[in-house]
């Protein structure tokens, strides 16, 4: 079977840098993949090249076997891509709710009917308590959850996820684990994740992708890329294991 | 439909719009010619700033040449109805067309082009600019030396012609605030208005969400433009006279963004209440400024300045968005309350 998402040989260069070359990986469908590497690796370059941010120099992405290299973001999230940011961008002058509804006006034309899939994500993501507040007055933990539940409500076949653990304490990890886990298990969602907090990754992933130098240098298990000498070497360091 | 307007309104607030509505109808039966006047007056700024504010309160987009608007309105029903006796109805229909054209171009060269922020807001004052001078010089429209229309008999109320005595101009005038009003509560819970307050926010963000920015952005701005011209076509026949240098002037584009800036941008009864404070405002500094004696020129509009200064520093929100607390009308303080 195709994998839902494809990435072929996308290189794109920033006057000169190259931030990523000559990358490929699928994410199969109902898989979650783990996307790592040191700052600087190329990682958020490649999450705004398949959300349609940027337009990639060379090189095909699919999405359920159609291309979409060169889409517009609203176009690739139509299609069934849902992305969050690393630097969240809430609308802050909107409420909780106002935020989640946004996202699933994506799929209907109700607004009746988006306010109750906003419901039910905003309780998954356990913000019910804060759905009148306006965004801004949220504490970043709150923010990212905020940023995961527009995401979802889009109804996304895949859900790319930029950094969302990051300055959560380990519980609010650990829920926000047991969250996809359950949404890729029961929904069979497809989540491919840039992360750098590595109890999450292990939890999550079945297959990791490193980038370094914007360059793939390492795919697979999760067991055997971090037991991989080059990973080893680059990124996790002698003493991690 | 009754229901579905009145979804999500606070108690209070369908009480108090219900009496606001009913004394706006009443005024004509009660106030002098002058004050009518006023009322007017009141209305075209809180109709043309309710349109203004659809598309920089709710989309984000900041236009400083909605006078260009008001002028193509006025300029196509009052041409129509010079020249070939066309009744303002249909010449409106003329005029909303070209001003949804201009809007749709101007729109058009921003948002393909990636043209943003001040540097949308200044191609605006170009168009309006352009206009001016185009006007200017175009005979079959008066040139600058203006285009008159045949001076109303206010004896008769002529409605289908649009002559006749302020009452029935302030009806009009009414009609049109109150659709405006509902018109933009109305698109502030469709989809529409969810994506232009997304848009308004973050662009990328709402992008990343399945938003078209160039679509929602043109609507918004055609909408705008079309309503605007609206004001323009009544602007016409009230006045009698229209001169480019006068109806495009860069200082009627300002004059029309201040009642929903100091009212509170982005709120549907912003633009109503600065309507009502500014043009309440000018008036009785005129009237203050010839009781104590000190009627210099230009005195009336430092004290106005010095009054919008203020407004600005203690309420940069506006006026409304505090005043809705207060009379617990705000939507999210409602909301609140009733949760607990």
């Amino acid at each position: 079977m195709a994998a839902l998402l494809e990435v072929v040989g996308v290189s794109k260069r920033f006057s000169g840098l190259k931030a990523v070359e000559q990358v490929s990986f699928n994410v199969p469908e109902g898989e979650i993949v783990g996307l790592i590497g040191p700052n600087g690796a190329g990682k958020t370059t490649c999450f705004n090249l398949i959300a349609g941010v940027q337009r990639p120099d060379q090189g095909v992405i699919k999405l359920g076997g159609a291309r979409i290299d060169g889409w517009r973001p609203d176009q690739i999230c139509r299609a069934g891509l849902a992305r969050t940011f690393q630097l969240v961008k809430p609308f802050a002058g909107l409420t909780v709710m106002e935020n989640v509804i946004v996202g699933a006006l994506n799929r209907t034309n109700s607004v009746r009917a988006a306010q109750q899939i906003s419901g039910r994500v905003i309780q998954q993501l356990g913000l019910e308590g804060k759905r009148d507040q306006r965004a801004a007055s949220l504490t970043l933990p709150d923010r990212k959850r905020l940023e995961v539940a527009r995401a979802l409500a889009t109804a996304p076949r895949i859900l790319l996820l930029d950094e969302v653990m990051a300055g959560l304490r380990p519980t609010e990890t650990d829920h926000m684990v047991a969250l996809f886990q359950d949404l890729n298990q029961r929904l069979g969602l497809t989540i491919l994740m840039i992360e750098h907090v590595m109890r999450a990754v292990m939890a999550l992933s079945r297959q990791i992708v490193v980038l370094h130098h914007g360059q793939v240098i390492a795919a697979g298990a999760p067991e055997a890329v971090t037991r991989d000498p080059a990973v080893l070497e680059c990124y996790l360091g002698e003493d991690a294991l | 439909m009754r229901e579905r307007l009145l979804e999500g309104v606070p108690r209070q607030g369908v009480i108090l719009l219900s009496a606001l509505l009913a004394v706006l109808l009443l005024v004509p039966a009660v106030a002098s010619d002058y004050l009518l006047t006023v009322g007017i007056l009141i209305l075209y700024f809180a109709y043309v700033g309710q349109a203004w504010n659809l598309m920089m309160g709710y989309a984000g987009q900041l236009s400083l040449g909605h006078a260009l608007y008001v002028g193509l309105g006025a300029y196509a029903a009052a041409a129509l109805y010079v020249h070939f006796g066309v009744t303002p109805w249909i010449g409106l229909w003329a005029g909303m067309a070209i001003a949804a054209a201009a809007g749709g171009g101007i729109g058009y060269l921003a948002f393909r082009f990636g043209v943003a922020g001040v540097y949308f807001a200044i191609l605006t004052i170009a168009f309006a600019e352009f206009a001016r001078l185009g006007f200017d010089h175009w005979p079959w429209v008066g040139g600058s030396a203006g285009l008159f229309l045949p001076v109303a008999n206010f004896a008769n109320n002529d409605l289908v012609n649009l002559r006749g005595s302020p009452t029935m101009f302030y009806y009009v005038m009414l009609t049109m605030t109150a659709a405006a009003f509902v018109l933009c509560h109305a698109l502030l819970r469709s989809r529409a208005g969810y994506y232009w307050l997304a848009i308004r926010e973050s662009p990328e963000a709402a992008q990343a969400l399945g938003v078209d920015l160039f679509r929602y952005r043109m609507y918004v701005v055609v909408l705008s433009a079309a309503m605007t011209s609206l004001g323009g076509v009544v602007f016409a026949f009230y006045y009698n006279n229209l001169f480019p240098e006068q109806v495009f002037h860069i200082s009627r584009s300002i004059e029309l963004i201040l009642a929903p800036i100091i009212g509170g941008i982005g709120t549907l009864f912003g633009p109503l209440i600065g309507a009502f404070l500014l043009t309440t405002l000018a008036e009785a500094l005129g009237e203050a400024v010839r009781a104590v004696g000190i009627d210099v020129p230009g005195v009336k509009q430092v004290f106005y300045g010095v009054c919008l200064l203020l407004v600005v520093m203690f309420l940069p929100d506006g006026v409304w968005p505090p005043l809705a607390k207060a009379l617990k009308l705000d939507r999210r303080s409602a909301d609140r309350s009733s949760e607990r």
